[in-house]
């Protein structure tokens, strides 16, 4: 089948899209974005997060079918014309970042989590990142970026 | 945003504004990896593609034991999209392999020797084709009897799994004169422990890229710890001579010993070759846990032996490690279990035998803290009974005994340096305890188990539990152990450059900041370069036993110094000074602070450039009575686990974890935290949470689904005191600092979980089952307050009467 959605702002097609497809594996395979990622490929470790039609899901579980039309923001999307996002700074100062294999998701997820609660307690923080698995850090320094980033973002 | 999609391009980030991040060793340098990592645009091994490319799948055994009769792969072969299906046939070179002992089949061939054992390779257009065409092999199995444990193994008449038998290696260890010292023994302690399989489950799943070269050879674009070890091992099994099989490293997402075997390698290169197309092979998770080694379960026997006053006299240990169906670097894990088995103690007497067998499980090799990990959860348990018969603090016990500089280990050798046991325990100590739950106003999601706790906290304990653990830095028992690197110093048009080549693996630890960090402090240039890491220079050794910054670390420094010298030469001669009193700052060459000549002069067209290999001191193997110096240098650390254990429920909520750790010298204070959170965090999971289940050889729980990772919500605060004890053997007197933590935490927490329950708590992974006491027996006491000499809070009830 052949696939058009909006990916970070631009209209983008994907085709000769096999029916199985996940909207991470178009992503990854098709669309040249593989800043999702491939952890666990069954909706538990948070990797794959992306925002479709802005609300956060694991690109894991979707169909690329049901992207159809849809608006979609990666990983890659999050950074503006100026440099990083404040999200992505405050991973990168606190060290809250290593291997990195989980980084994207974890920024997607605190990016959604400010964008909906700009100074969130540690319950909160921890509460809304509990679906993402970092198996380097301890959690320690992203929950620092968490804090940094928000301390940054408020106004 | 589009990427080019027609190179694979290797994954370190080359030389580009990203990767100058100003600061030598002391400071907390931001990764040179860390922006491309943060915006998504870091290439994982996963995550390359090349056009033409196909996709490599591997049929697995379904049978942790079985013959195999005959294989029909016509179904596969027919299959539109298939470009070929291999078996062990056509493996061009050794059909074997493995790090130590090649015994390991790149397919398997006439039997099968643990569930998800490699039988039959498919390249294919599209994933899902190569998945098809696997389901469509015809694989006719004769199935046989399972050894499911080393204790089966080991028994009279078992099966044997390989023609030397299933006792992969007894490593024994006579020190003093155990039999005349029990006679001075006036209380002992004997414990039986367990501890389960745990997974590196490290996030970036099992990948790479294989390019054929047209000649014959391949370029492997790959994740692993120790680029040439696979090089040899591919070498071996391709049939093909070293320079035609290229290794680099592309971007690995976590390690912590699962890539240092072999997973995909050999396959990807075989599918290249055969098809001439590009081959990728990435592992789903399910396939991750049947593709790499796990840390050994192991079954322990302990009996200590001390005065009344507490002063250890003799220890008695018989460990026995399962290694599953394939030799990996059990043979190495087997003797650190062993070496270290009596903990970082004062011993004077010790007979301890430890036994690693094959069985039909997992095959079992390095992760995190390598067989130091099982023996820490026996001996700290030990420490503790024996205080709690002594009636004696758990702390004043440890630190009575306590090793220090100069103790000899079992094994007869010396320490040498710092041993700061007793300081450790001290700082640990000396740390506030957190407060206690706190009363009607507590928050629901404090409670163990969080808002699910259907209770409201009236059955829940509070307990203390510390312990202290150490292991060797580097490999041991005579490994010629080095590593190599190339350092390279020119004049570019943006002043001068460091750039640092090396076949070292960033695996996530930071060693790439911190090769930098040494550049830029040995010789005084803002602007470092680290290459990616390939098999064009000489080996680095493994990314493993806490060695990377140690030896790589090394390496870098030393081969900054000859270009220092070589460069201070030429100084000398061409300006009259005196080459001792030189020194590099900011670019420039300066005397007593003096500016004697900018680097862009004095080098001018003509860069220097060093290739040096650092070796660390000799090591030697262990004799019959397992006597000698078979290590470097070690590495210390403690831990105080606080937890909540509501003891109707069976549920566990981490309170805190504070932690000592003498890092010798923190070169990136942040990465050093960094280590010691995460291995703190592993060591949490394997206290508590994480266990391959395996049951007459199959794997139950291949799944984060089902095995459990801890999450955000399972790690409390850390609470970290680094000491910096310089090593004087050590490059800048770094110690090791990757696995301790990983050592010291899961005793500390079940230590907690005693406390509060006043169980035994034998086996680890504690479950729920255990800590109410379905699987453990009634409690043993009433928990008291301060019963076992730790805190000051018991249960609720008691802490109501007070």
């Amino acid at each position: 089948m052949r696939l058009s959605c909006v990916v970070n702002g631009e209209e983008r097609e994907a085709e000769n899209v096999w029916e199985g497809e996940s909207l991470l594996y178009v992503l990854r395979e098709r669309l040249g974005l593989p800043g999702s990622k491939n952890a666990c490929l069954q909706g538990e470790c948070g990797s794959c997060s992306v925002y479709m039609d802005g609300v956060i899901v694991c690109s894991c579980l979707v169909l690329a079918g049901q992207a159809e039309g849809r608006e979609i923001v990666t990983v890659e999307g999050l950074a503006g014309e100026g440099g990083l996002h404040p999200v992505q700074e405050a991973f990168l100062e606190t060290g809250g970042v290593q291997c990195g294999f989980c980084t994207p998701g974890f920024v997607v997820a605190t990016h959604d989590l400010l964008s909906r609660n700009p100074g969130p307690s540690d319950a909160e923080i921890r509460e809304a990142l509990a679906g993402n698995l970092c198996r380097c850090t301890g959690y320690e320094k992203i929950l620092d970026a968490v804090r940094l980033a928000a301390r940054r973002m408020s106004p | 945003m589009t990427r080019a999609q027609t190179t694979p391009t290797p994954t370190r980030v080359g030389p580009g504004p990203t990767t100058f991040s100003p600061g030598g060793i002391g400071e907390s340098v931001r990764r040179p990896d860390g922006v491309p990592k943060v915006t998504g645009e870091f290439e994982f091994s996963s995550d390359m593609r090349l056009d033409g490319m196909l996709w490599g799948a591997t049929l697995r055994s379904p049978h942790p034991s079985a013959r195999i009769w005959s294989m029909d792969l016509s179904r596969a072969e027919a299959m539109p999209g298939v470009r070929a299906v291999l078996t062990h046939e056509d493996v061009p070179g050794r059909k074997v392999y493995g790090m130590e002992t090649p015994d390991q089949p790149v397919l398997a061939w006439d039997r099968v020797r643990y569930q998800g054992e490699p039988v039959a390779l498919v390249a294919a257009d599209h994933p899902e084709t190569a998945k098809r065409a696997l389901g469509s092999i015809r694989v006719d199995y004769e199935v046989l009897d399972v050894v499911s444990s080393a204790e089966e193994a080991l028994a009279e008449g078992a099966p044997e799994l390989h023609p030397s038998g299933n006792l992969l290696r007894h490593v024994r260890i006579r020190h003093g004169d155990a039999e005349a010292a029990e006679a001075r023994a006036e209380v002992v302690v004997r414990g039986e422990y367990e501890i389960g399989m745990q997974d590196q489950a490290f996030l970036g799943p099992e990948s790479g890229l294989a390019v054929p070269d047209g000649r014959g050879g391949v370029d492997l674009y790959v994740a692993t710890q120790w680029l040439h070890v696979d090089q040899d091992q591919l070498a071996e099994s391709l049939g093909l001579p070293h320079d035609m099989v290229r290794l680099t490293l592309s971007g690995v997402g976590g390690a912590f010993g699962g890539r240092e075997d072999l997973s995909m390698q050999v396959h990807a290169c075989m599918l290249a070759l055969h098809t001439e197309r590009p081959v990728k092979i990435v592992y789903d998770r399910e396939e991750s846990f049947y593709g790499h080694v796990h840390r050994h379960p192991c079954k322990m026997r302990y009996e200590h032996g001390a005065t009344r006053s507490g002063e250890l006299v003799y220890v008695r240990a018989s460990l026995v490690l399962d290694g599953g169906a394939y030799a990996s670097s059990s043979t190495a894990v087997v003797a650190n279990a062993a070496r270290f088995a009596c903990g970082p103690y004062r011993v004077p007497n010790a007979v301890l035998d430890a036994y690693v067998a094959y069985t039909n499980n997992p095959p079992c090799g390095a992760m995190r803290g390598f067989g130091a990990v099982q023996t820490c959860f026996g001996y700290e348990s030990q420490m503790d009974k024996l205080a709690e018969k002594l009636g004696m603090d758990p702390i004043e016990l440890r630190l009575r005994n306590a090793m220090k500089e100069g103790t000899r280990l079992p094994t007869g050798q010396k320490i040498e340096g710092p041993a700061p046991v007793a300081e450790l325990l001290e700082k640990l100590r000396e740390m506030p305890l957190p407060e206690g739950p706190g009363g009607g106003t507590r928050d629901l999601r404090e409670l163990p188990g969080g808002v699910s706790n259907t209770t409201h906290g009236e059955g829940v304990v509070r307990g203390v539990g510390y312990a202290v653990g150490f292991k060797n830095v580097g490999f041991s028992e005579g490994f010629d152990d080095y590593s190599t690197a190339r350092v390279r110093l020119s004049v570019t048009d943006d002043g001068p450059l460091v750039e640092v080549h090396t076949a070292a693996a960033e695996v996530g630890q930071g060693l790439v900041t911190v090769e930098a960090q040494i550049a830029r402090t040995e010789l005084g240039v803002e602007k470092v370069s680290v290459l990616p890491a390939d098999t064009r220079v000489g080996s680095s050794g493994s990314s493993s036993a806490s060695r990377q910054t140690y030896m790589t670390g090394g390496a870098v420094k030393l081969a900054c110094e000859a270009i220092r010298r070589r460069l201070f030469e030429t100084v000398a001669e061409r300006h009259g000074e005196d080459p001792e009193g030189l020194a590099l700052e900011n670019g420039s060459v300066v005397s007593d602070g003096r500016f004697v000549v900018a680097l862009d002069e004095i080098l001018g067209a003509e860069p220097i450039e060093e290739t040096v290999v650092h070796r660390h001191v000799e090591t030697f193997p262990l004799d019959e009575d397992g006597q000698g110096d078979a290590d470097v240098t070690y590495a210390f650390s403690a831990h105080r686990a606080v937890v909540d254990v509501d003891v109707e429920l069976g549920l566990v909520r981490v309170v805190e974890l504070a932690t000592a750790q003498d890092v010798g010298k923190a070169l990136n204070p942040q990465a050093v935290e960094g280590q010691i959170e995460g291995g703190t965090a592993q060591g949490l999971g394997l206290a508590l949470l994480e266990e391959i289940q395996v049951r007459d050889g199959r794997v139950l729980n291949a799944s984060f689904t089902d095995y459990l990772l801890p999450t955000i919500l399972d790690m409390p605060p850390v609470r970290t005191e680094i000491l910096e004890l310089a090593d004087p053997g050590a490059p800048y007197g770094l110690r090791g600092v990757g696995e301790p933590p990983n050592i010291s935490t899961p005793p500390a927490v079940v230590a907690a979980l005693r406390d509060a329950t006043g169980r035994e708590l034998p086996r680890m992974p504690v479950r729920p089952e255990a800590l109410v006491g379905i699987a453990d027996g009634p409690p043993r006491r009433r928990p008291q307050p301060g019963s076992a000499g730790y805190g000051t809070l018991g249960s609720l009830e008691e802490r109501r009467d007070q």
